[in-house]
């Protein structure tokens, strides 16, 4: 089986962000980034399925040159090789562009199977995987728990809410978006990590691909969220923090 | 403008958040001056159908049709489209669910414009709809607007809207139109097959008074036992985010958030919580919420009434010695 799997480079999760006056982004400079963590369950996935029934992953991941690293951490966990979408600006787009481009820069490729992760951990549109599929002609299913292949199809166990789950029954090609916690993702090995450094990562200017500058959304800042609760903050050593939040809550809210 | 609302149900049961998001759109469309029109979308839902004609709504589209009796991304997508390309809506709004989630930004490309998902509010400035929505998980806010041309597609968090404010229909009922749909079986790719809940839960998390929840910065499953400890000598349950269900620490039938359980306790305290929205739509609705994080700006603050900001390793069992010492006096 050819799959490709999309992942993303975002800000470190304990990253301390601040954001660019009048902009849509955060200042880079100061701060560590990462592998989006939902894309490195549908990395793990993606790994065990080539495993298991044989083929090749291709790790895609758009971006500045930074995403690159992301890549090599893909190919150091057992991708075979990588693409690169190179795009200095990649946070400027909206979510229809940014897929088109995806389906532009990999439809040559004729994947059996694409995953990627529930949504990004940044800007957390969570559409990128649904759209390639409607983009690249694919069906989709979304926020998978479990896969089986079976022939030419896949069984797949979807998670509805409030503990609810459905079997769906899905035709390769096809486009899957992975839900975080369906397997334990593994560590690069020293031994993957060299192996890593002979792999392949080819690397396509967005700009080429030729898709049409046409946004359909435009952020126009990000903020500090305003509170909508005012919240009494409890200060003092721990000890007495402890004991004034158990006074509180006993006397004041009466919770206790 | 003209407004379709999409509304959500399954097996003939309504989704709850689709009346929050009739509430969107009684208000977007008072302040617009837009018409709404309401679909219900399925197989044997006119009564459902009936029931939403009673609200306050210009119309209301029944579309339904034999393949669309079980959800399938293909069919709903190819059905809204008929829809929205018919009625010719400038915004259409939908409930944020997992089976939006699904096909909602499908329909949108199908149609070439774009989609803005997961909105947990709107302004109508200088006559434009400004939409907002969370980024960085919660720690910031963004702006949105549409650009180019309409229809423009939106869904709603749940809680973003208040249901118990939705306007009754004035003058009695707004008038049901059938709309029939173009669908044949081989435009279905997805075949869905059994609906089933997990093996029946040990606990019942909506039952518990207090809940004491930990998140990542619990750091470690060696550090459960002190959450459990806490939890009992509150006379309440241990519960938690969805990362430590999934690292296996706590089993899933704990799990608070959109996934999980929602929950209502007296006292819901968040501990190592940072207080993304998967997890703040299943407890906001705790009557207090108290908070111990080491990062002051976690989003978890935002709806806290107490707040810690310190190592949740050094209060917590500092608060089960308080809590000790009280129970032995």
């Amino acid at each position: 089986m050819k799959i490709g799997v999309c992942i993303k480079q975002v800000p470190a999760k304990d990253a301390p962000l601040a954001i660019l006056d009048g902009s849509a982004w955060i200042r880079e400079s100061d701060i560590g980034f990462e592998t989006n963590e939902p894309d490195s369950f549908a990395l793990e996935e993606a790994l065990r399925l080539k495993e298991k029934h044989g083929g090749e992953v291709v790790a895609i991941s758009m971006g500045p040159e930074r995403a690159k690293q992301t890549i090599k951490e893909a190919l150091a966990k057992g991708a075979e090789r990588g693409i690169h979408i190179s795009d200095p600006e990649f946070f400027k787009l909206d979510p229809l562009t940014s897929a088109r481009s995806f389906a532009a820069a990999i439809q040559s490729e004729n994947f059996d199977l694409i995953l990627t992760g529930l949504q990004s951990d940044d800007q957390g549109f969570g559409q990128t995987g649904v759209l390639l599929a409607e983009l690249l002609g694919r069906p989709h299913a979304t926020i998978i728990m479990a896969i089986e292949v079976i022939g030419s199809a896949l069984k797949l166990k979807r998670e509805l809410e409030a503990g609810w789950f459905q079997w769906v029954e899905v035709p390769l090609p096809a486009v899957l978006t992975i839900q975080s916690g369906i397997n334990k993702p593994r560590y690069a090995t020293l031994k993957g990590i060299m192996a890593a450094k002979k792999k392949d990562i080819a690397t396509i200017e967005r700009a080429s691909l030729g898709v049409p500058d046409r946004r359909t959304q435009q952020v126009q800042r990000i903020y500090v969220p305003q509170k909508s609760k005012k919240t009494e903050f409890i200060t003092g050593s721990p000890k007495e923090a402890a004991a004034k939040l158990i006074e509180k809550l006993r006397h004041e809210a009466r919770v206790l | 403008m003209k407004i379709l609302l999409i509304t959500e149900q399954r097996t003939g049961q309504w989704n709850k958040i689709s009346f929050e998001t009739l509430v969107a759109a009684q208000q977007i469309a008072q302040q617009t001056k837009s018409t709404v029109a309401g679909a219900v979308i399925g197989k044997g839902v006119s009564t459902l159908a009936d029931e939403l004609s009673a609200y306050q709504l210009d119309e209301v589209l029944l579309i339904e049709h034999d393949l669309l009796g079980q959800y399938t991304p293909d069919g709903f997508s190819i059905a809204l489209r008929q829809v929205i390309e018919n009625a010719k809506p400038d915004l259409a709004l939908l409930p944020h669910t997992y089976q939006v989630r699904d096909f909602a930004p499908k329909l949108a490309a199908s149609l070439a414009k774009g989609m803005i998902g997961d909105c947990i509010g709107y302004r109508h400035e200088n006559a434009k709809l400004v939409f907002v929505r969370q980024m960085f998980q919660g720690r910031t806010a963004a702006d949105i607007v549409f650009a180019g041309e309409p229809p423009w597609i939106t869904s709603f968090q749940a809680g973003a809207f208040r249901a118990d404010l939705v306007a009754k229909h004035a003058s009695g009922k707004a008038p049901v139109k059938t709309v029939s749909i173009d669908l044949k079986p081989e435009q279905i790719r997805t075949k869905p097959l059994q609906l089933f809940r997990e093996a029946k839960q040990a606990v019942d998390l909506t039952q518990a008074p207090v809940l004491v929840s930990v998140g990542r910065g619990i750091k470690a499953p060696e550090n459960i036992p002190m959450a459990e400890k806490l939890a009992k000598l509150m006379g309440g349950e241990v519960s938690a985010s969805r990362p430590i269900c999934d690292e296996g620490w706590l089993p899933m039938e704990r799990q608070i958030g959109s996934s999980g359980q929602t929950v209502m306790p007296k006292l819901y305290l968040a501990l190592g919580i940072s207080g993304a929205i998967q997890h703040v739509v299943g407890m906001k609705g705790a009557r207090t919420i108290a908070a111990i994080n080491k990062d002051q700006s976690a989003p978890i603050f935002e709806i806290a009434d107490y707040g810690i900001v310190g190592d949740l390793f050094e209060i917590v069992p500092a608060m089960i010695e308080e809590l000790e010492k009280s129970k032995a006096g």
